[in-house]
């Protein structure tokens, strides 16, 4: 391939497979809410298709690549690509971190009744505006759509005051998660040194031992998904708990996606796709995994630290 | 899935071929051109399906008490007429224009990231699929305005809400993949020669709003995120009962939905920058303040997007703030107006189609643009909220803002995508036709609104009879406007005479340095430093 001419490709089935993939997953999982027995298996179907849309795609570009069609100015297209890529995953989380500064700075506290007063602050009996509440209704109370409008008359009696320091203490699982993908993102550059040394052997290793920090961290979070369930917190649990689940439950699965992109890079280390100068692969799942890195920090500090 | 790629990957030296025969060519290809018209094809089926139901509305309003539709269809009219024209017509035929015109504008072999341009367009008809699926499902479509705040949107929408959901999703995604590719190609694909600020308006335009795209869509992908789970997973964030805020949802909203009504007339700023200097036969006046004033207008409207919001309840402070960040904006868009204005000054100016169109864009964009600041005025839009100005308003700047520009970059650059000339006698008789029924249709509705018509009505005072009745005739009349466009077009496509490489003598621009219709790969070398130059809006 000369350096001077881009590579154009012409002709591909593989993005109108993804349309009917992606159709499929959604409409299945619609019809999966609305109780359509059906839904779970079009979903299931749906995914299918994405998965082998993936693989093919994917597997094309690879091929291209490593056959040499690429030159440096397709490799600037998939740089741009990726980074505004993951500059729209970090809009994405930024609206639900701005729910949840917004819940807190805000809505949750004028409930109580303060700044305007617009709010009474006798929702109902006992009721004080704070954050940490895993529950602003009563467990078991029934809110039908008519009632909204009528909620200071929901009864006092259940109302959970928990914090969520006795749900998630930031300071034992939480912490130890954040030094884990730190850690991660430290031994994912020493893999991207390596590569560029040139050095396979130190490159796998690497690699592993950030996958593995990955794994340790899903595992982690599971358990404390788990302990945070068992003692009550439910993503039904008021604003509290949907904050908590929505940011900490994507970014959870941005980490899975990224430990399967980097355990799709160690294969395509092993099998030799790499060099020293031509590597953006790998280094579009680095910029993917320390975007998960940083995402994680917020979530530490707003989350659950303060 | 290691075969397939055979064939491409030793088979590179035989992609300067033409386009593939057959139904297939369309579904498979990679080219920018290709894909272009296959979005304005789609843009152009959506404006008549979104039409029929505006043409439906107004004929539900052509008099008081109830005609021919209930309430409750009613609603589903706006609602999805406002959905489709926003996300199905207005946002692909722009997306159409950026692909058809950027490679050829900036020297470029095609797009720079053509199977992901394939994929931007293949999924929107399936998104329009399904959002039009919602009208054959129980409750029907979504009926709760094209904003569709919470808890409308949530507690008290029929089932359907979640197909619609899953729709805005895939719509994103079809509009971040489009505006990550128009970035790359900017960047990365002009011929070496070409300096940003020796880009073409529309091209500038078109990069500022890809930023707006990606800052955006994710932001309404958020929203309908939480919607879902409101819905269907007993999440809280807009409910108050659960420590929620209904008022949560229009933040993020129109956090997205600011920046979008700029992503729907930056391309069209950059359109009009093209076809008036063209028609003036003089170089854009002040390129670099129309380059400056485009980002800023872009800047500002991240940081603007609580004046749609004066009536839900702020601080004075916030409301404060955000009519002077408002006012802020006129500032760069009169800047813009008085450019064009400019280029015309003392121009040997001719009045063909094109030029028509861009000429009363500009007339009436202004009015809509001032418009837009009453209804900044927080303390003044206590009286326009909500009612038929605010309808006026935004249909002078998306329909004879957007709408226009659109229209008018089909019939300027409609020579070089077929190589054949329009019938200028007809495209003439259709624009005074449309300009003329537009403002019979769109100019009475700021009366009724500060009259105090509510919008989203299906039922009105007797007070508002009449100029609903003359609203309703320059509907029918600006509706029935769109057959004799689409025989122009088709026309020009079948029987048109051929035509030059430049068919417009003061055009300036690279695109008219290629071939009469111009060929299937625009520049397989890019253009030289001198043919840049020459062809510069800068210059």
């Amino acid at each position: 391939m000369s350096e001077q001419e881009y590579y154009v490709p012409h002709g591909t089935y593989w993005p109108i497979i993804g349309s009917i993939g992606v159709s499929t997953l959604f409409v299945g999982f619609a019809n999966q809410m609305h109780g359509a027995e059906w839904g779970g298996s079009v979903m299931a179907l749906g995914f299918a298709i994405m998965v082998f849309m993936m693989f093919g795609w994917f597997g094309q570009v690879v091929n291209e690549s490593t056959n040499g069609i690429y030159n440096k100015q397709v490799d600037r297209s998939f740089r741009w690509g990726m980074s505004w890529f993951i500059f729209s995953e970090v809009m994405f989380f930024a609206a639900f971190f701005g729910a949840l500064f917004y819940a807190r700075q805000l809505s949750v506290p004028w409930l109580g009744g303060a700044d305007n007063n617009l709010f009474t602050p006798d929702l109902w009996n006992a009721f004080s505006a704070s954050w940490h509440q895993m529950a602003f209704i009563s467990p078991g109370t029934e809110l039908q759509s008519g009632t909204v409008m009528s909620f200071p008359a929901v009864p006092a009696t259940g109302i959970e005051t928990a914090t969520p320091a006795m749900v998630v203490d930031p300071w034992g699982l939480p912490a130890l998660n954040t030094a884990l993908l730190l850690a991660s993102g430290v031994t994912l550059t020493f893999a991207h040194h390596a590569l560029r040394a040139g050095h396979r052997d130190q490159i796998v290793g690497w690699l592993v031992a950030t996958i593995a920090l990955g794994v340790a961290f899903l595992g982690f979070q599971i358990m404390e998904y788990g302990h945070a369930y068992h003692d009550g917190l439910k993503l039904t649990s008021g604003i509290y708990g949907s904050t908590f689940y929505m940011l900490t439950g994507f970014h959870g699965f941005h980490v899975t996606v990224g430990v399967i992109m980097l355990t799709v890079i160690l294969y395509r280390v092993q099998k030799g796709h790499f060099n020293a100068d031509n590597h953006f692969g790998f280094e579009g799942v680095a910029w993917y995994w320390h975007f998960v890195d940083v995402v994680w920090l917020g979530l530490f500090v707003f989350v659950y630290w303060l | 899935m290691t075969t397939a790629t055979d064939t491409t990957a030793t088979g590179h030296d035989d992609h300067h071929h033409g386009p593939e025969k057959g139904l297939m060519r369309w579904v498979k290809t990679t080219n920018h051109k290709d894909i272009g018209s296959l979005y304005m094809w789609f843009a152009f089926t959506m404006v008549l399906i979104g039409g029929a139901m505006a043409m439906v509305i107004r004929m539900e309003l052509f008099q008081p008490g109830m005609q021919i539709v209930d309430p409750h269809f009613f609603n589903q009219m706006t609602t999805m007429h406002g959905l489709i024209m926003v996300f199905g017509a207005i946002m692909p035929a722009f997306v159409g224009l950026g692909n058809w015109l950027i490679p050829m504008m900036i020297g470029a072999p095609d797009m720079a990231l053509p199977r992901m341009n394939n994929w931007s367009f293949w999924i929107l008809p399936f998104a329009g699929g399904i959002l039009l699926s919602t009208f054959f499902m129980d409750g029907g479509a979504p009926a709760f305005g094209w904003t569709f705040y919470a808890p409308l949107s949530t507690t008290f929408a029929p089932d359907s809400t979640d197909f619609f959901i899953f729709a805005v999703h895939l719509l994103g995604f079809s509009s971040i993949m489009g505006a990550i590719n128009i970035i790359a190609t900017v960047l990365n694909m002009r011929a070496p020669e070409m300096k940003l600020m020796d880009m073409p308006l529309f091209v500038w335009t078109w990069l500022i709003t890809s930023f707006l795209l990606i800052g955006a869509m994710p932001v309404l992908a958020g929203a309908v995120t939480m919607m879902l789970t409101d819905r269907n997973f007993g999440t809280s964030f807009f409910d108050a009962t659960g420590g929620g805020d209904p008022v949560l949802f229009q933040h993020i909203f129109w956090f997205f939905g600011h920046p979008e009504v700029y992503i729907m007339i930056l391309p069209a700023f950059g359109v009009v920058s093209h076809i008036i200097p063209t028609f003036a036969r003089k170089p854009l006046f002040g390129y670099s303040s129309m380059v400056y004033a485009t980002a800023s207008i872009a800047f500002l409207s991240y940081i603007v997007w609580a004046h749609h919001m004066f009536l839900t309840g702020m601080p004075v402070a916030g409301e404060l703030y955000f009519m002077y960040a408002t006012m802020l904006i006129a500032v760069p868009t009169g800047v813009k107006v008085f450019n064009w204005i400019s280029t015309m000054w003392r121009g040997s100016m001719t009045f063909e189609t094109p030029m028509l169109w861009a000429i009363s864009f500009v007339f009436l964009f202004t009015i809509g643009g001032f418009s837009g600041l009453m209804l900044g005025i927080a303390p003044a839009d206590i009286q326009y909220h909500d009612t038929y100005f605010v309808v006026a308003h935004f249909h002078y700047v998306l329909v004879t803002g957007a709408l226009w520009s659109i229209i008018a970059a089909t019939f300027y650059w409609l020579p070089k995508w077929t190589g054949k000339m329009y019938n200028e006698k007809l495209a003439k008789v259709h624009f005074w036709w449309a300009v003329i029924s537009v403002n019979v249709l769109f100019f009475p509705q700021h009366f009724l609104g500060l009259a105090g018509m509510p919008r989203r009505i299906p039922d009105y005072s007797l007070q508002f009879a009449d100029f609903n009745m003359i609203s309703s005739l320059g509907g029918f009349a600006f509706g029935a406007s769109f057959i004799l466009l689409t025989y122009i077009v088709i026309d020009c496509i079948r029987n048109g005479k051929p035509t030059t490489a430049r068919p417009w003598e003061g055009a300036k621009g690279l695109e008219w340095t290629l071939e009469p219709k111009a060929q299937y790969h625009s520049f397989n070398t890019p253009p030289s430093r001198k043919l840049i130059e020459q062809e510069s809006q800068n210059s």
